[in-house]
């Protein structure tokens, strides 16, 4: 099999290679060897940190005559050390054993996409030299709680190995983990030079954790929270990171629900003259963040807590601070982000760095198109510009009153145009821009939304160099996002979310299936889609067809038939990650991406239209392959329906901390 | 609907008629029909589509919620049984499409609805009709009518907690905020495991004038009405017990165990007022259930002439002495 993990087929030169133990001995020696070779490498880690001395004098024409491939091994290994890419490393690694083994030492950072794919003690059995680590865990839809708590992607078990394997380790990374506190303890005290600590959408501990790892790692760059769940213990962590001058450079914890100790976060900022980027929770008011912005006026990334006095500031009627200075005061932010529960009246304060920014996050605040526009106008640069659009009536409380409900909607038509105006002041000044994103403030699904198909043409017309678009609204036609496709050629990402479930085109009724046919056959370059609205087979069809360079695919209430599915399983070489629900997809759909389930990193169905026998003939024929049925209760199945359906490849078959409405199915 | 047929030609848009009075019809209609247990599944219900999917979770819905469903499947029956593809949204005037709600309820008035209607028994449109459901539950051809308001489903839009509770904060300061009887279907999405709930449901409450305090359970009240109630019950007998003893110990049976109303709105003689997680003391009432819920620390009930001198003063650290 062509992709069969295992067994990869590489040619042999063991004939050539010297005997096992004398390779173990000659490790050093390509190490000393390594190091005479000159100046610290860069690539793919970081070892210019290592402690190796580079003074033993290498005898390399001892070992040539004997083993002519060791200078073979020793050059490759200088050359992989540039390889930083994981694919090309991948790729390299399947050249030849020995290419095997010289990509196994040198890789320094270790990315495994989905944890359950392979173990800890794989992992670490293959890759002796790692410095950072990526890990991601459960699969994105367990976000919007289609996945009962507690299915798993634990980090426990990861620490444990990592701490013992690597005592270099600087970096770990964990997306969508499940960590408790006894993990961050762990990993606090065992590793001396940990630098960089990120977490996004983590969750499962508290700011005990936290305060483990600000008061043990020392040497502590980088601590980034991001849309992390952390329950309060009531530990006031930030008083506990060391004193004196601090490694610190990115503080992020904006997600962090808790009351901080504000002194100690004054005091921390003050000795932290390498902070870049700071990032604060809604328990920080505007007053408070001047004290700090004063402090750190070479912040790059600054994400503002509540952009607002707190109560007691406005009782004291105490002049206000200059926020105008201390906005002009940081030339180097590019970064602006937070604005929680904003007062308006304080926006204005932000002007003067509006011409250097390069991303802006609005997506908390809000404020109306007038209170955008002016920001807005004066952002040229801006690449990244996420928003968040307030729906102004909830029309729900007027049911009864069905004649009021038809005037409103006739107002609400003109109201709609408010906010794509503020898109439109978008498109006209932030020629730069590469991503937007476009939240509702108010998830509902009937209730108007204020953008519609005017915003985003406006965007398509005035942002052509735009790469990633997530677009939620209410409706949308087929020539918005047309023009699209053939506006933004650039794009990468396309994610447009009808939040009305099968809607078609308000326009001409139709299903949505051109516009989205028309992005996969013009954008050459996207390699992300995820599609809403009213959709047929024959949307899936284009995608099929034209989507070649598509990875990651995302599906809800869609599709006629089971054709839709194949035609994307059949269609789409590229594709890593489906995740599809609500959607009428059988199993003999399922069955023809038997050829290509190994490619995948995963495939999410629930509530579609798989039997258990249907998923049962899957797992027969794919060893390798781990069929999880997920129920989202206790109770047996009643159903033939299976409700979720979540597969992953992984050399470890079924896994052994699968919770009980979990049946691995083999 | 027996009475469209009796009318024959007259117009759909005696909606207002449908509204009233076929409600029951349309019940009669359901008990007749259904027979096996498929079209048990597919027949026409008062009630979101696949009522039996336990993802729909309706337990937790008020009646005000299940109303309003009743309304909007009413209303979009009569629409479904006069158009016949999807492309024409208009019939739903609940919907946003206003402009065109209008003329399309015009071009329907000459159409008998009646016969239409029996047509929707037909598997297509019944497919139709419920094409919100989870297919697991129905066939669904997808280019076929879509029902208007429907029920909320876990996981949609896909909005990750996180900004659905800030969406919730920064709502409660819009002018057209939602009521708290909108939290029931907010709930749906919150995650199961994490709500924004609180480690310690307990939360202690005091009332002026009594020096025995209380605690209460919020887990176990979903709105402030029922709060209001609870807490009526938790003080009445107490502070009748006060003026007693106030007043010399003589029982008049007479004043005994006055209720304790109006602690919301201000109209009553105390008023209840709660200390959040910063520090800050609020009335209560003004945010939704949930959010009181998960950042309230304590309550009180203060005297309603107390409670303006206190916003003048905001001395906060006196009242919490105790």
């Amino acid at each position: 099999m062509r992709q069969d993990l295992t067994v990869q087929q590489m040619s042999e030169d063991d004939d050539r290679s010297p005997p096992l133990d004398l390779r173990c001995g000659a490790a050093p020696s390509i190490n000393r060897a390594r190091n005479c070779s000159g100046e610290a490498v860069s690539g793919s880690g970081s070892s210019t940190s290592s402690s190796i001395p580079a003074s033993v004098p290498v005898t390399v024409t001892e070992y040539q005559s004997q083993y002519p491939d060791q200078v073979l091994e020793i050059v490759l290994e200088n050359v992989l050390q540039f390889l930083t890419s994981r694919r090309d490393r991948n790729a390299a690694s399947l050249v030849c054993k020995s290419w095997w083994r010289a990509e196994a030492l040198t890789r320094s950072e270790l990315f495994i996409g989905n944890c359950y794919a392979v173990s800890p003690d794989r992992a670490r059995g293959r890759f002796r030299r790692v410095r950072s680590v990526v890990l991601k865990g459960k699969p994105r839809f367990a976000d919007f709680n289609l996945m009962p708590p507690d299915w798993g992607a634990h980090f426990g078990p990861w620490v444990c190995v990592l701490a013992n394997a690597y005592p270099w380790l600087e970096k770990v990374y964990l997306k969508r983990m499940s960590i408790t506190d006894d993990d961050l303890a762990l990993l606090a005290e065992s590793f001396s030079g940990f630098k960089e600590l990120t977490l996004v959408c983590c969750e499962g501990f508290g700011t005990c954790g936290l305060a483990f790892i600000a008061s043990k790692c020392r040497q502590l760059r980088v601590l980034d929270l991001i849309e992390t769940e952390v329950t309060d213990d009531e530990v006031d962590w930030i008083s506990l990171f060391p004193e004196g001058e601090t490694c610190l450079e990115s503080l992020i914890f904006d997600c962090v629900d808790c009351a901080i100790n504000f002194e100690a976060l004054e005091k921390l900022v003050a000795r932290s003259p390498f902070l870049r980027k700071l990032r604060l929770n809604r328990h920080v008011s505007i007053r408070q963040l001047y004290r700090l912005m004063v402090r750190a006026p070479q912040l790059t990334h600054l994400g503002t807590g509540k952009y607002g006095p707190s109560e007691v500031a406005q009782r004291q009627g105490d002049t206000e601070p200059d926020y105008i200075a201390a906005f002009a005061a940081c030339k180097s932010l590019v970064c602006l982000s937070g604005f929680r529960e904003i007062t308006p009246d304080y926006l204005s304060a932000i002007y003067p760095v509006c011409a250097n920014l390069t991303s802006l996050n609005f997506s908390y605040a809000t404020i109306t198109a007038d209170q955008l526009k002016p920001v807005i106008c004066n952002c040229h640069k801006l690449q990244i510009f996420w928003v968040g659009v307030p729906c102004v009536i909830d029309y729900q409380c007027f049911e009864e009153i069905w004649v009021l409900k038809l005037i409103l909607a006739v107002i609400m038509q003109a109201l709609d145009s408010i906010c794509d105006e503020g898109l439109q002041a978008v498109a006209a000044t932030c020629k730069e821009l590469r991503e937007l994103r476009v939240f509702p403030m108010n998830a509902q699904e009937d209730v108007e939304g204020p953008v519609s198909e005017v915003g985003l043409q406006a965007i398509s017309e005035g942002c052509r160099k735009l790469q990633s678009i997530l677009y939620f609204c209410q409706r949308m036609t087929n020539a918005a996002v047309i023009a699209m496709s053939s506006n933004c050629l650039e794009l990468e990402v396309f994610r447009l979310c009808i939040m009305g479930r099968h809607r078609p085109d308000h326009a001409t009724g139709e299903p949505m299936d051109e516009g989205f046919g028309a992005i996969v056959r013009n954008c050459r370059k996207l390699t992300r889609l995820a599609v809403s609205g009213l959709l047929t087979d024959r949307a899936f069809g284009y995608i099929g067809k034209y989507g070649k360079l598509i990875r990651t695919l995302s599906v809800a209430f869609a599709g006629d038939s089971d054709m839709g599915l194949k035609y994307v399983l059949e269609g789409c070489p590229k594709l890593q990650k489906l995740e599809i629900r609500d959607s009428p997809f059988g199993d003999a759909a399922l069955r023809s991406g038997l050829h290509h389930y190994y490619n995948m990193r995963f495939l999410w169905m629930s509530s579609c239209r798989l039997t258990r026998q249907g998923c049962q003939e899957i797992a027969q024929a794919m060893p390798r392959l781990v069929v999880e049925v997920i129920r989202s209760d206790d109770e047996e199945e009643t159903d033939n329906y299976v409700e979720t359906l979540y597969m992953y490849r992984s050399l470890e078959g079924p896994r052994h901390d699968a919770p009980k409405f979990v049946t691995i199915l083999r | 609907m027996e009475g469209c047929s009796k009318t024959g030609e007259q117009a759909c848009p005696q909606l207002l008629d449908l509204m009233a009075k076929e409600r029951r019809e349309w019940r009669v209609m359901r008990d007749g029909e259904a027979s096996s247990s498929e079209e048990k599944k597919l027949e026409l219900r008062l009630g979101p589509p696949g009522g039996e999917d336990k993802r729909w979770s309706l337990k937790d819905s008020t009646n005000r919620e299940r109303d309003a469903h009743h309304h909007q499947y009413l209303l979009s029956l009569g629409y479904f049984s006069s158009t016949n593809n999807s492309n024409n949204n208009g019939f739903s005037f609940l919907h946003h499409h206003s402009s065109r709600s209008l003329p399309v309820m015009a071009k329907e008035s000459s159409q008998p609805c009646c016969t239409k209607v029996a047509d929707l028994q037909s598997p297509a449109e019944k497919k139709a009709f419920l094409s919100s459901a989870p297919a697991k539950n129905t066939a669904v051809p997808n280019s076929s009518q879509k029902r208007t308001a429907p029920a909320p489903v876990v996981g949609w839009p896909p909005i990750r907690s996180f900004r659905k509770n800030l969406a919730g904060a920064s709502a409660s300061k819009l002018p057209a905020s939602e009521s708290p009887n909108d939290v029931p279907s907010k709930t749906v999405n919150e995650k199961p495991a994490h709500e924004p709930g609180r480690k310690n449901p307990f939360v202690k409450i005091n009332m002026d004038g009594v020096p025995i305090g209380r605690k209460v359970d919020l887990n176990a009240y979903d709105s402030y009405e029922k709060l209001s109630a609870a807490v009526d019950e938790l003080f009445r007998g107490l502070l009748a017990a006060q003026r007693d003893s106030s007043a010399g110990g003589i029982v008049n049976k007479q004043e005994e165990e006055k209720a304790i109303t109006g602690v919301l709105d201000g109209s009553g003689e105390y008023t209840l007022v709660y200390e959040d997680n910063e520090g800050d003391r609020m009335l209560v009432g003004d945010v939704p259930w949930h959010m009181f819920v998960s950042t309230v620390k304590r309550l009180r009930l203060l005297k309603s002439s107390e409670v303006s001198a206190l916003s003048r003063e905001k001395c906060k650290t006196r009242y919490w002495l105790d």
